[in-house]
This record gives C-alpha cells, sequence and structure tokens, in this order.
C-alpha cells in the first residue's frame, strides 16, 4: 500500500506530460466575443481575411509589437514607433493603462485581392469596458494577407511658450489649538437646478444638474435615495464619474445616477442629497468643446461629435466628456459620458463622441458638454 | 464612590433635620474665585464637607473659628452644599455666581457673504468668566462691522439668560471686513468675506484671430459695481456651420476670454451661472 500511491501518482504525472506534449497548443487564442455572425478573436475559422486582421490583434492583445507590426501590408506602412504608439497610448492616456480584452470583425467588402473589415476592439480599462470602431482595409500581397493599417497622425506640439495666469485656490485650516467658534470658513454653495427621472433598459436613471453658487470650488458629489410604493427603501446611489467633481464658482454639471435593477414604476419618491466640500483648485487647464453636432457613427448609433481643444500649457492625460441633453422646454432629457482614449496635447484638437440613445435622440433639441479631466501628478 | 457616600450623607441630613449645637452661618450669594470665610460656633473639631457643582471637599476644622475657602474651592458657579459634623452633622447651601466677564465666546456666521443680502449675517455672544463659566448676569455686547475702517454697523445688545445675538444684512461693498463683539474692554473678532453677487450686464467682444475667434468679456462686475471674483466661470458658445462651440473660462484679472473655432456666420454668446450676457453676430472668414 506504501509504494501503490506513490507509484499512481508518479504514472498519472508521466501520462498528463505525454498529453501535454502532444495535444494541439492552445496558448495565445485569443478571447474575444462571437455575436452573431461577426468573426470574433477567439473563432479559430473564418476567412483569410479575416484570419488577417485576427491575428494581428492577437500579437497586440499580448503586446507582442514586433508580431503585429510584421502583419502590416508593406504599402504605406506606418513607422513601428507610430504603430505601436497608435494602440500603446502615451503620454499617460487612457490607452496605456488599456488591454486589449476583444474584438468583433465585420466583413464589408471583399474581392481575391482586397477586403474591407470593420474591427470592433474591445478595451479593457480602469474606468470600464471601451469600444473602438476601424474600418480596415486588408490586401493580398505575395506572402498572404496583410492589413493596411491607417497610418497614425499624432499632433505635432511645436515647441512654443504659453503664458499662463495661473489661478488656483487653497485651503488653510485652523490650527487645533484655535479657539472655539472660530474654526474654519463655510462650505461651498452648491445647489440642485433640476432632476428628472426616466425608465432605461428595464432601469431607472436620474438625472439633472447642479450649479455652484458660490466664490469658492467646491468638491461636488449627488445621491439618490429611491422610496418604492410601500414607503420602502428600494436603492441608494451615487453619481460617482458621471459628474463634474470640481465646480468652480457658476459652474454648471449635469449629474447622473444609474439604477439598472428598478424599474420606474416602483419608485414613489426620489430623495436627492448632495455632498459639497471646499477643497483647493485650479482653475487650468480650460478645455474648449469645439464644432459639436449630433450625428450618426459608422455603425448607425445617434452621437453627440466634436472636438476637444486644450487651451491650456498641460497635457491631459485623460479627458472625459459629459454631455446633457435637453429637449425643446429646456428640461435634461438624457445624460451621457465617455472617455477619450488619447491624451489633450496643448493646443492640438481631440476628437470625440458619445453616444445617444435612438429614443432621446428625436428629442434632444440642444445640448451642452462639459469636460472633466484627469491629470498625472494632479488630483 | 466618594460622591455616593457624600450624597448618602446629605440624604441623612435633610431627612432627619435635627438641631445640633455646632452651626453653619453661611452666606446666601458668593462670586466665583473669591475667598470665602465660613463662621462656625461651638468648640472641639469637627469635620466640613463641601459640596459643589465642579468639585468636592473635606477637612477637619476647629469649631468657633471660621472656616476658610480658598478661591480654587469655588471656582465653578452654582448650588454648593456645606456639611458641618461632630457627633452629629447640620448642613447648609449657597450660591456661588459667576465673576466678571474675561471671555466671549463669539459664532459669526457665515464666513462668506454675498453683497447686498437681507438678514444675510448673524453673529452670537457667550460671555464667560475666566474660569468658564457662563455669565448669567445680563451685561451690554457691542457689536461692529466695520471695512476699511469704516464702520458699516454698529449695535448694542444686552445679554438674556447669557447670550446676546444680533442679524444684519450686508453691504453693498465686497472684500474682507471685521465682525467685532465687545464688553467693556473684552473683544472678539471674526473677519467675514463680503463677496460680489451675480455678474450684472454681462458684455462680450470678439475679433478674429490665426487660430478662430477670441471672445472676451469686459470687466465682469456684479450689479453693485464690485469686481465679479476671479476664477468664476463664463460659458462661451458659438453656434455656426461647423455646429456649436462652447468653452467654459474662468474670469482672470476681471476679465474672461476663449477662442473659439466657428466657421461661417456665427453667433456668439455668453453666460455666467443663471446670467446671460448680450450675443454678437459675425462673419468668420476661413
Amino acid at each position: 500500500m506504501k509504494t501503490i500511491i506513490p507509484m499512481v501518482v508518479v504514472v498519472v504525472t508521466v501520462a498528463l506530460v505525454i498529453i501535454g506534449t502532444y495535444s494541439p497548443s492552445q496558448i495565445g487564442m485569443a478571447v474575444g466575443e462571437g455575436i452573431g455572425t461577426t468573426y470574433s478573436g477567439s473563432s479559430s475559422g473564418g476567412d483569410a481575411p479575416q484570419q488577417a486582421v485576427s491575428a494581428l490583434l492577437q500579437n497586440v492583445q499580448r503586446r507582442n509589437w514586433d508580431g503585429a507590426y510584421a502583419q502590416l501590408a508593406s504599402a504605406n506602412k506606418a513607422e513601428q514607433p507610430s504603430f505601436v504608439r497608435d494602440l500603446a497610448g502615451s503620454s499617460g492616456s487612457l490607452r496605456t493603462f488599456s488591454s486589449l480584452a476583444g474584438w468583433d470583425l465585420h466583413p464589408l467588402h471583399a474581392t481575391d485581392s482586397d477586403a474591407d473589415i470593420r474591427a470592433t476592439l474591445h478595451w479593457s480599462t480602469p474606468v470600464g469596458a471601451v469600444d473602438d470602431i476601424r474600418d480596415l482595409k486588408v490586401v493580398h500581397e505575395a506572402n498572404g494577407w496583410k492589413v493596411a493599417w491607417p497610418e497614425p497622425h499624432f499632433p505635432d506640439v511645436p515647441a512654443q511658450v504659453i503664458p499662463v495666469n495661473y489661478l488656483r485656490w487653497d485651503l488653510v485650516s485652523p490650527g487645533a489649538g484655535d479657539e472655539w467658534g472660530n474654526r474654519g470658513v463655510d462650505g461651498p454653495h452648491v445647489r440642485i437646478v433640476s432632476m428628472n427621472a426616466v425608465s432605461y433598459q428595464g432601469g431607472s436613471v436620474i438625472m439633472g444638474e447642479a450649479i455652484n453658487e458660490d466664490t469658492v470650488p467646491a468638491f461636488v458629489n449627488v445621491n439618490a435615495d429611491l422610496v418604492g410604493q410601500d414607503g420602502k427603501p428600494l436603492g441608494q446611489e451615487s453619481s460617482f464619474d458621471k459628474i463634474l467633481h470640481v465646480l468652480l464658482p457658476k459652474q454648471v454639471t449635469p449629474y447622473r445616477i444609474d439604477f439598472p435593477d428598478v424599474d420606474l414604476q416602483n419608485i414613489k419618491n426620489v430623495h436627492m442629497d448632495i455632498k459639497t466640500t471646499l477643497v483647493p483648485a485650479s482653475a487650468d487647464p480650460v478645455i474648449g468643446v469645439m464644432d459639436q453636432a449630433i450625428d450618426s457613427d459608422a455603425t448607425g448609433r445617434k452621437v453627440l461629435k466634436g472636438r476637444l481643444l486644450n487651451q491650456s500649457g498641460q497635457i491631459v492625460n485623460i479627458p472625459h466628456v459629459i454631455a446633457t441633453f435637453y429637449d425643446n422646454q429646456g428640461k435634461v432629457i438624457w445624460v451621457s459620458d465617455g472617455y477619450i482614449d488619447r491624451a489633450l496635447y496643448p493646443q492640438t484638437p481631440e476628437s470625440f463622441s458619445v453616444e445617444l440613445p435612438k429614443t432621446v435622440a428625436g428629442n434632444a433639441q440642444t445640448y451642452h458638454v462639459v469636460v472633466n479631466q484627469y491629470s498625472l501628478g494632479k488630483s | 464612590m466618594r460622591r455616593i457616600l457624600i450624597a448618602s450623607l446629605m440624604s441623612g441630613l435633610w431627612l432627619t433635620q435635627v438641631c445640633f449645637a455646632q452651626e453653619l452661618n453661611v452666606p446666601t450669594q458668593a462670586t466665583a474665585g473669591d475667598t470665602l470665610s465660613i463662621p462656625t460656633s461651638g468648640n472641639g473639631e469637627a469635620t466640613f464637607y463641601l459640596v459643589g457643582p465642579g468639585s468636592s471637599l473635606k477637612q477637619t476644622v476647629h469649631l468657633g473659628q471660621a472656616i476658610q475657602l480658598s478661591a480654587n474651592d469655588l471656582n465653578a458657579s452654582g448650588r454648593y452644599v456645606a456639611i458641618l459634623c461632630a457627633g452629629a452633622c447640620t448642613s447648609s447651601h449657597f450660591f456661588v455666581v459667576p465673576a466678571g466677564v474675561s471671555t466671549l465666546s463669539f459664532l459669526a456666521h457665515p464666513s462668506r457673504a454675498l453683497v447686498r443680502q437681507n438678514d444675510a449675517i448673524s453673529g452670537v455672544v457667550f460671555p464667560f468668566d475666566k474660569f468658564r463659566n457662563l455669565v448669567i448676569a445680563p451685561v451690554t455686547v457691542n457689536f461692529q462691522l466695520t471695512a476699511n475702517k469704516a464702520n458699516l454697523f454698529s449695535r448694542s445688545m444686552p445679554t438674556r439668560f447669557g447670550v446676546a445675538w444680533f442679524r444684519s444684512g450686508s453691504w453693498n461693498s465686497a472684500g474682507m471686513a471685521q465682525l467685532t463683539a465687545s464688553v467693556n474692554d473684552i473683544s472678539a473678532q471674526r473677519v467675514l468675506q463680503l463677496v460680489a453677487s451675480d455678474p450684472c450686464n454681462l458684455r462680450i467682444k470678439a475679433q478674429q484671430v490665426s487660430k478662430g475667434i477670441l471672445v472676451e468679456t469686459d470687466p465682469v462686475h456684479d450689479c453693485s459695481g464690485n469686481v465679479v471674483p476671479d476664477g468664476t466661470i463664463v460659458s462661451f458658445t458659438a453656434n455656426s456651420s461647423n455646429g456649436r462651440s462652447t468653452v467654459d473660462a474662468p474670469i482672470k484679472q476681471g476679465v474672461a476670454r476663449a477662442q473659439l473655432t466657428p466657421a461661417g456666420a456665427a453667433t456668439i454668446s455668453a453666460a455666467s451661472g443663471v446670467v446671460m450676457g448680450n450675443e454678437l453676430r459675425m462673419e468668420v472668414r476661413p
């Protein structure tokens, strides 16, 4: 008995080693999502152009940049550093913190010599999943199908001096031994100026706007408590990142609070609560939102498109766009947001788009866009 | 434990109400922080107890001599019970009232107030003696609001049950103001910031530059003529064939400016909070 168990263990181990050695390798198979007729990263079938794109994306997923670059077509081939920068990001942008989780491929057009494929890249980021849609051309070359990756264009920011009248607020807190009744200053006055509750995908969305009526900056968060028809609490949630947290004097921010599991019909009352704190803040950078217009994207979805223009002298690493949509009565009917995965360089426009549900798009008469910014090394 | 024993002892005294040979001749009232002499009658030794709101003491005394209480024994204002025991016990009580006003606790609200607001400022004063006893006796508190050495507001209010308060509107001019509460030569000061109200007559002008349109406001003032604080956001909007462009720009050195990129016929407007500015129409050359 003493020898049987060790012998069995040895035999099983050897058997597993042999099976592992001679069975087909699965290492490197990308984990993607197969939806409908699309060709996904996990599929092993599909035609040759799609396999070429998939091979490229598998290398991107593994951050094997040499391997990915080898999959590109020779004509109009971008420089490898530019190609890598396009996919790996730079300057502390959101893309630098992201990884390619999967992709969907939709063939648009195919001949014996070339093909057009729409690739939806699913990036996993610290702020959630971000999709990036690219229309790729695949061409047949002597050594097989290759992807004609569009040459990325990066801002060529000239060396310059941008004068900035640095405006910021600092906070001095009193010492512990100070006289009673002489402790600190009042918190900022921030007011919720509108609130609307709508039903969305079986859940509820509470949204509206708040304004800083004070002369000092405020850190703001909006909370909502739902009360059911029976008077019992249904849920409590905060605006999280769907708000401009640092609000300068007279600045207006949208807010949106999602309750995906609470049907609007079950809500009797909503208790809104706005928390404000006096914080040190800076009035820079100023980011303009240019050429905004509601349009349709490549997949037919309604989006609000535009360009962000950083009018200050510092790089904004992760811009975050929050758009408020109003009906013809001026009522807030939707709040939408999106992160930009490229950094904002000074005086250099960067495109953005945020999605608008079809049910809302017909009623949206006007809109207001604000930009949240996260810069490395700054709070 | 000592308190329980003393309480038990006092209860027994109240219940029995027996007259004894020794007597305590306590005053009806004393002042916090003053020394006190309590004459006694009889002879021999006795034990003296003093129970007050903030302290208690026990000492051996000689009957026929006055019991001397130091200033530290009578710091806290309130009701004191003096007990003298020599075989049997006798007791008496007296009150210690607060000493003169030594410090003022001054609560002023808010620390920031918009100009020209009714009842925007309030202040509450609690006078205390040097032992932190609340002075219940009426004292007159002088409230004064000054800015740039000008007296904006002055009012005298007597305390009632140890508190005096006032409420006042804010002044027309923005800036730092000093709020003072004083009783005789004792005073407490708070700094109050009077800030400009919403912008008034917000006006903008625009000029075409190489990168688009440079829009800037005239110096932004409120309706009292105060300069609106730097950092206040002015939202510029341009509608043109390119779509809609917006910039939320902070006021710096009294003026907000932003760069917009409209094309063709453009309508440019500005707003700050709920205040709208004028509207400009201009043809933007490519």
